[in-house]
């Protein structure tokens, strides 16, 4: 690519050279990112696996309290709205203001949904008094040897899921606002990076949200529905 | 490139027209800069307040230790007072110490690119940094925090009464601009060099500040999560450590210290860097052994994430866990005895100059060696139950914190300071207080290896008679100290309006960063320069005419 020519796009920022080097740095650095993102989950998977050792047999107990439908769901959902981002990226990639913004609106929408699930789940554990606290924990179904390693278990339920729904949370709005962008005939054929770094990200969360599933909701062999 | 080098230094001192810091005014220049070299300036002023105030804690802890009875504070007090000392000069003054005020300013410069890659998320950093610090002073301000600085579980989560949670939030917060900042390192280190400079012809001190931000955004997020846990536990009472709600305190400790051991290296490392650059120049050789001293910062990075255990040989993890972090520990001391080694080979022969910074690079190197080497003590399984929680250990991290990454940052400072300011500073004076500071250091921290050594734990505010003398020695050099850290404050201060104009290159030294005026333009460079010699080419400087 010639230098001349880059030079003169709008989007290219003062101190790179190119487009090109413009890209390469914010792809890097948001891959770089997601390596955090996955040591700070990774803290909350360690404990997971040390009181999954510590209480298997509460844990499986504890995990029937969990509705696997709803997680099914939210799981097809959530696939499906990292189907949706692809298509947001590929449409802002081509240039394609309506497609762009729509499979991004599209994409926030599957997000609300998933959440809006959620928000049903978490209003089911608060009225089960599965919430841990002293005082507050007072599960009905679950046998009184269990209750230390449940409460474990649902700690790092909220814990999880909670942070999880955080980082959809965060994302949403940037997705309403990439949306008006692309609407707008920011992204073109030469540049649409927003839209692609903002996809890792939305694929990492997916991503997280595919190892909690099993982890929290499949984890009892006995469990037939 | 070697024409290009002289040409710069070549020219009578007289400063550009426009630079970075005359290229406008305001609060507001500021505020929203996004030029690197004003973000490190931004961070200077930052870190050196948080300086003043984990500081003004030390002086407290000294003055109750001049005598044996708990006379002059109470020991809930005392309690808070070692915490917030801790608190602030761990994470608002070591970490972001050398990198985020001379890595900001020099890594763009060192790499011959205009700015870091990322330069909004660069003030982004600052900002979240600065939130941070407001959450963390605040909390001293509203009852302080009295966990010390390891937020050890359960007492943080259950019975401490003091503000953990806001305090956690701060160094939370402040984790984000750590993360952040390693992120921009890695991604210029590897996008935004010229042409012609090669990783092996990269400055030590890049290579230092790459292997840093390595450990900054693998660490950072594991301590930002087990903070995170503990003020939700303390809030929500949702069980992760407490053992009534299920939970672990060990735990605890294993996912504090994965973060906590390698921080020292993120404290460490860039200081290590500085002192590459610094023995290089004033040495007037090429650093020995390049790229072991380039290795070694990786290999620290990568075997400092296996050691956390030797914080909790007698936290109850199993005896063989014990024996393998002491292996581990011992191993990660061969990259810091190739980076000693290598230096001092480096001055062997060299035509060796005394100005400020090579003061300081020397009272890195043996203040260094004596924390390095007390580390293996403690890494040793058996004597490591002796001096556990034991002035031994406060002295020896003190020899690392203090003796290793303060001399670096300070020896960094001086060296770069005509570039970062175009001002020189008195070299009479800056001779004067860096042996004051190497004096007083070892006057406050030799005797507290006695002092563990003999028994006396850490962290009481009342001591048997007989440790007397040797607190009273160690108080004295504290009062030292402070005054050596004074003098530099008013007299950099002082020269960065009234000192002497500063040419482009004082000190004859390699490295891009030279070839600019100084201070720099905003840009840095007026055009991409092509890099064709490797780092430390003093045998090809020494055909020239360096020094003005």
């Amino acid at each position: 690519m010639s230098e001349h020519a880059a030079a003169a796009h709008p989007r290219l920022q003062h101190h790179f050279d190119s487009l090109e080097q413009q890209k390469d740095a914010s792809v890097l650095g948001m891959w770089t990112f997601m390596v955090t993102e996955i040591m700070f989950f990774g803290g909350l998977f360690l404990v997971y696996a040390v009181y999954r050792v510590m209480y298997p047999e509460s844990f499986a107990v504890a995990s029937r309290e969990l509705d696997i439908p709803l997680g099914l769901i939210n799981t097809i959902v959530l696939i499906g709205s990292s189907f949706t981002m692809a298509m947001g990226v590929r449409s802002a990639a081509f240039g394609r203001r309506r497609g762009a913004a729509l499979w991004l609106v599209l994409t926030a929408l599957l997000g609300l949904v998933f959440l809006g699930v959620k928000v049903g789940e978490y209003q089911h554990k608060f009225e089960h008094h599965l919430v841990p606290g002293e005082g507050r924990f007072a599960p009905d179904h679950i046998p009184a040897e269990h209750h230390r390693g449940a409460e474990a278990y649902f700690s790092l339920y909220f814990a999880m899921t909670g942070l999880h729904a955080t980082h959809m949370i965060i994302g949403i709005p940037i997705l309403l606002v990439l949306a008006v962008s692309a609407y707008r005939g920011r992204f073109s054929r030469s540049y649409s990076t927003p839209v692609e770094m903002f996809g890792l990200y939305w694929h990492f969360v997916d991503i997280i949200w595919i190892f909690l599933f099993p982890l929290l909701y499949l984890i009892d062999p006995s469990r037939h529905h | 490139m070697s024409s290009t080098a002289t040409t710069p230094s070549a020219a009578p001192a007289v400063p550009p027209r426009e630079h970075y810091l005359n290229v406008n005014f305001g609060v507001k220049s500021w505020l929203l800069t996004t030029d690197h070299k004003r973000i490190a300036l931004l961070y200077l002023a930052t870190i050196t307040a948080m300086f003043a105030l984990g500081g003004a804690f030390a002086v407290a802890i000294r003055l109750e230790l001049l005598t044996p009875p708990g006379d002059f504070v109470q020991s809930e007090t005392y309690n808070k007072l070692f915490t917030m000392h801790g608190v602030i000069m761990v994470f608002f003054f070591l970490i972001p110490s050398v990198p985020a005020v001379l890595g900001n300013f020099l890594l763009p410069l060192m790499l011959g690119a205009k700015d870091l890659a990322f330069p909004r998320l660069n003030l982004a950093s600052w900002y979240i940094f600065v939130v941070g610090a407001a959450f963390t002073v605040w909390a001293i301000l509203t009852g302080g925090l009295d966990t010390g600085w390891t937020f050890y579980a359960p007492y943080s989560t259950v019975a401490s009464n003091s503000n953990v949670v806001a305090a956690g939030l701060g160094i939370f917060i402040t984790g984000f601009s750590s993360i952040l900042t390693g992120v921009n390192f890695i991604v210029t280190t590897h996008k935004m060099r010229a042409p012609g400079l090669t990783w092996f012809r990269l400055p030590l001190f890049v290579w230092a500040h790459y292997a840093t931000s390595i450990i900054m955004i693998l660490g950072t997020p594991v301590i930002a999560v087990t903070v995170l846990m503990v003020a939700v536990e303390r809030i929500a009472h949702l069980g992760f450590f407490d053992p009534r709600l299920g939970g672990d305190p060990i735990l605890f400790q294993h996912l504090f210290w994965f973060y906590s051991h390698p921080a020292v290296y993120i404290m460490i490392l860039p200081s290590m860097g500085v002192i590459s650059e610094l023995v290089a120049c004033f040495s007037r050789k090429r650093v020995f052994g390049y790229s072991f001293v380039a290795m070694s910062s990786l290999a620290i990075a990568i075997i400092g994430f296996f050691v956390w255990g030797h914080h909790m040989f007698v936290s109850g993890q199993s005896t063989y866990a014990g024996m393998v972090f002491s292996f581990l520990s011992y191993l990660v001391a061969i990259p810091s005895a190739i980076k000693v080694f290598n230096w001092t080979a480096t001055l062997y022969k060299g035509s060796v100059a005394w100005d400020t910074p090579m003061l300081y690079a020397f009272g890195f190197i043996g203040l260094f060696t004596i924390g390095g080497l007390t580390g293996l003590f403690l890494a040793a399984l058996g004597l490591d139950v002796h001096v556990h929680d034991t002035y031994f250990v406060v002295a020896h991290f003190h020899y690392i914190m203090v003796g290793g990454v303060l001399m670096g940052y300070l020896g960094g400072l001086h060296f770069w300071w005509p570039k970062i300011t175009g001002r020189m500073y008195h070299e009479g004076l800056a001779k004067v207080a860096a042996i004051i500071i190497f004096v007083g250091f070892n006057l406050t921290f030799f005797p507290q290896f006695i002092l563990g050594y003999l028994g006396m734990p850490r962290r009481y505010h009342m001591y048997p008679e007989e440790f007397q003398v040797l607190n009273v020695m160690s108080s004295a050099g504290a009062s030292i100290l402070g005054m050596g850290y004074l003098i530099p404050l008013l007299y950099l201060t002082w020269s960065m309006r009234y000192g002497r104009i500063a040419p482009a290159n004082p000190w004859g030294a390699r490295g891009l960063e030279w070839q600019v005026p100084s201070p720099p333009t905003t840009y840095n460079f007026d055009q991409v320069p092509h890099v064709q010699e490797e780092a430390y080419d003093y045998a090809t400087a020494r055909k020239e005419p360096a020094h003005v």
